[in-house]
C-alpha cells in the first residue's frame, strides 16, 4: 500500500498535483455542489431571480406521473439491454473459448463495435429499421406487422434495445472471454471425467466460477444504459414518441434544456447521483475483495 | 476443450459466424448506402451490393456537407480529432503527474488529495451537466476547444491507473536512483516514464475512443456549426421531417465517423484490451 522510499519536500508534489486538483474542483466539485444547491431553488420564468424552496422541487418531482414513467422506462430499458447483451456475449465467448482455428480473427471481428459512438450506433439501426426505407423493415411489414418506431412506443423501445445491445456485446464479450480463460482447465477436465456433459459442465462448473465477472458486468451494463445510451436515445427517438422512451437521464436533459425547469432538472440530477454512488459502492465492495492495490 | 467432437466445433463456428454477421450487418449496410444516390435509397429497395456513387458522396460530404447544414464533414472530423487528442493527452498529462506526487512523495494532506480525486470516479458528466455548462459559459469557454476538453478531463480513471502501476514498481529502483544521485525530476524522466510507456499507450487508446465518441457535452456547448464534432453533425443531418434527410450523405458521414476509432481498436488491439481491462478495475 505504501512505498518504502520517498522523495522529501512538499512544494514539488503540490505543484505536481495542482493541475488535476484545479480541474477537478472547477469542473467537478463546483458544478456538483451547484446542482445540489439549485435543486433547492426555484427560478422565475426569466431566470432573473431565484428563491429557496427547500424540498419543493423534489416533492413536485415525485408528484409527476412522467417521472415515474421515466423510472419504469429506465428500469425496463436497462434490464432488457443488460440481459440480452450479457446473454449474447456469454454465448459467443464460450464458443470463442474453444480452441478454434482463426480464434483471434473472430475476436477482432467481434470487439470493434466498442469503438462506435452510441449516437452513430443509433443512426445505423434507425437506417436499417426505418419504416419506409429500412432494408429490414420490408420483411417485417411483409409478415403483416405495421412496423413504425416513429409512432409506436413499443417499436421505438425495441429499436433502442437492439442498438444499445449491439453496441454493448463487444465489451461484455471481452470480459467474459478473459474470465473463461482464467478458469483452470483441470477443473473442467475433472468434471468431464466424472461424466458431466458440456451443458452440465457449463451450468455447474463454469457459470458459477464466472459469477464475479458476470456481477461486475451487470453493474457496468446498468451504468452504461443509464448514461451512455443518451446518444442512442437522442439520435433514434428523441425521447418520443409521446415520451415513451424518455429515460431518467434524458429527462434531466429535456427538462433543463427544452423545459427550462432548472430546479427540477437539478433535483433529478441529485437523485441520479445517489443512484450512481449506490451502484459504484456495490461494485467497489465486490472489487475490493478481488483486486489488490 | 475436453472433447473435440466435430459437431461441437461446427456449432461453435456457426454461432460465431452468426454473431459476426449480426455485428457487421448494420455497418455493412451503412457502407453500401454511402455508395448510392438519394433516390435509390429513398425508394426502399436499396441493393446489398455496392453502387457507383461512392466518389461523389464522399467528396461531397468531406468538402461540402449536407444541403441543410452546409458544414463540411472534413472540418467536423478535425474538431473531433482535436477534442479526442486533447482529452487523451490532457488526461494522461495531469494524471501521471498527480499519481507521481501521490505515490512517491510524502506531503501534508496527501490522503485527502487522493480521495478528492478518487470521488470523481463516481459521477459521470451527465449528472452535473447544466451546472457544468453554466460554469463553462461563465468562463467564456463556449464554442472553444478548451471548453470541449477540460470538463471531460476531470476524472480519476487515469490517476488510479498510474497509481496502481507505480505501486508495482519495486522500491529498489527508487533507492538505486537516489544512490546514483538522481532527484525527483531525473527519476521521473529516466526511470518512471520509460517503464510507463505501455500503460500510457493503453490509456491513450481508451481515452481517444472516449473523446471521439462524446455526445451530450459537445451537443450542449457548441452552438457554432464550425465547432461541431462529427458525432453531433450526423445527428443534425437526420431531420425529423423525413423527406429532407439526405440518407446517402448521412450514411457516408456515419462511415467516416466510425473510421478513426474502429481503426484504433483493430490495429492497437492489444493496447486497447489492456486499457479497457485495467481502467475498469
Amino acid at each position: 500500500m505504501e512505498k518504502r522510499a520517498h522523495f522529501s519536500g512538499w512544494t514539488l508534489p503540490l505543484l505536481l498535483i495542482v493541475p488535476q486538483m484545479a480541474i477537478t474542483v472547477i469542473f467537478f466539485y463546483w458544478p456538483a455542489s451547484q446542482a445540489i444547491w439549485q435543486s433547492f431553488l426555484r427560478e422565475d420564468a426569466f431566470g432573473l431571480s431565484s428563491e429557496f424552496v427547500g424540498f419543493e422541487n423534489y416533492v413536485s418531482l415525485f408528484e409527476q406521473p412522467e417521472y415515474y414513467r421515466a423510472m419504469v422506462t429506465t428500469a425496463i430499458f436497462s434490464s432488457l439491454v443488460a440481459f440480452f447483451s450479457l446473454a449474447c456475449a456469454l454465448l459467443l465467448a464460450t464458443q470463442a473459448d474453444k480452441n478454434l482455428r482463426g480464434g483471434h480473427a473472430f475476436k477482432t471481428l467481434l470487439i470493434w463495435p466498442y469503438a462506435v459512438a452510441p449516437a452513430i450506433a443509433g443512426v445505423l439501426w434507425i437506417f436499417m429499421f426505418h419504416p419506409t426505407l429500412g432494408t429490414l423493415s420490408r420483411p417485417i411489414k411483409a409478415v403483416g406487422l405495421d412496423w413504425n418506431p416513429m409512432l409506436n412506443g413499443n417499436h421505438a423501445m425495441t429499436l433502442l434495445v437492439l442498438s444499445a445491445t449491439w453496441k454493448q456485446i463487444s465489451y461484455n464479450f471481452l470480459f467474459f472471454l478473459a474470465g473463461l480463460q482464467a478458469i483452470p482447465k483441470s477443473v473442467i477436465e475433472a468434471a468431464a471425467i466424472d461424466g458431466a456433459g458440456p451443458l452440465r459442465r457449463f451450468w455447474t462448473v463454469i457459470f458459477p466460477l464466472l459469477s464475479p465477472t458476470t456481477f461486475f458486468l451487470l453493474v457496468v451494463n446498468i451504468v452504461y444504459v443509464f448514461f451512455d445510451t443518451f446518444g442512442i436515445i437522442d439520435a433514434v427517438t428523441g425521447g418520443g414518441p409521446a415520451g415513451t422512451t424518455t429515460t431518467l437521464v434524458y429527462k434531466v436533459y429535456a427538462d433543463g434544456r427544452l423545459g427550462g425547469d432548472l430546479g427540477g432538472s437539478a433535483a433529478q440530477s441529485v437523485i441520479l447521483m445517489i443512484i450512481v454512488i449506490a451502484l459504484t459502492a456495490i461494485q467497489f465492495r465486490y472489487v475490493e475483495r478481488k483486486v489488490q492495490y | 476443450m475436453v472433447e473435440n467432437r466435430p459437431f461441437t466445433q461446427f456449432m461453435a463456428y456457426l454461432t460465431l459466424a452468426l454473431g459476426i454477421v449480426i455485428v457487421v450487418f448494420p455497418v455493412y449496410l451503412a457502407i453500401m448506402a454511402s455508395t448510392f444516390d438519394a433516390a435509390t435509397i429513398i425508394n426502399g429497395n436499396m441493393p446489398l451490393t455496392p453502387g457507383d456513387q461512392a466518389g461523389e458522396n464522399y467528396s461531397r460530404a468531406l468538402f461540402y456537407g449536407g444541403v441543410h447544414a452546409r458544414e463540411p464533414v472534413g472540418g467536423m472530423m478535425l474538431n473531433s480529432m482535436i477534442m479526442a487528442l486533447g482529452i487523451a493527452i490532457g488526461k494522461i498529462l495531469i494524471s501521471i503527474l498527480s499519481a507521481y506526487a501521490v505515490v512517491y512523495f510524502k506531503f501534508p494532506f496527501r490522503k485527502t488529495a487522493f480521495w478528492i480525486i478518487f470521488i470523481t470516479l463516481m459521477l459521470p458528466v451527465e449528472v452535473r451537466i447544466y451546472p457544468t455548462y453554466k460554469i463553462v459559459a461563465d468562463l467564456g469557454l463556449l464554442d472553444t476547444y478548451t471548453g470541449l476538453i477540460m470538463p471531460l478531463i476531470a476524472s480519476a480513471t487515469g490517476t488510479l491507473l498510474f497509481r496502481q502501476f507505480f505501486m508495482t514498481i519495486p522500491d529498489e529502483l527508487l533507492e538505486a536512483s537516489k544512490i546514483d544521485g538522481a532527484g525527483a525530476f531525473r527519476f521521473f524522466k529516466d526511470t518512471l516514464l520509460p517503464l510507463s510507456m505501455t500503460t500510457i499507450a493503453a490509456l491513450f487508446v481508451i481515452q481517444f475512443i472516449y473523446g471521439w465518441n462524446q455526445y451530450l457535452w459537445p451537443l450542449l456547448i457548441t452552438t457554432k456549426s464550425s465547432m461541431q464534432t462529427i458525432v453531433i453533425g450526423i445527428k443534425k443531418m437526420i431531420t425529423t421531417t423525413d423527406a429532407l434527410t439526405e440518407w446517402q450523405i448521412a450514411m457516408t458521414t456515419a462511415v467516416l465517423a466510425m473510421l478513426p476509432p474502429v481503426l484504433v481498436v483493430i490495429f492497437m488491439q492489444r493496447l486497447f484490451v489492456k486499457g479497457l481491462v485495467e481502467t475498469e478495475k
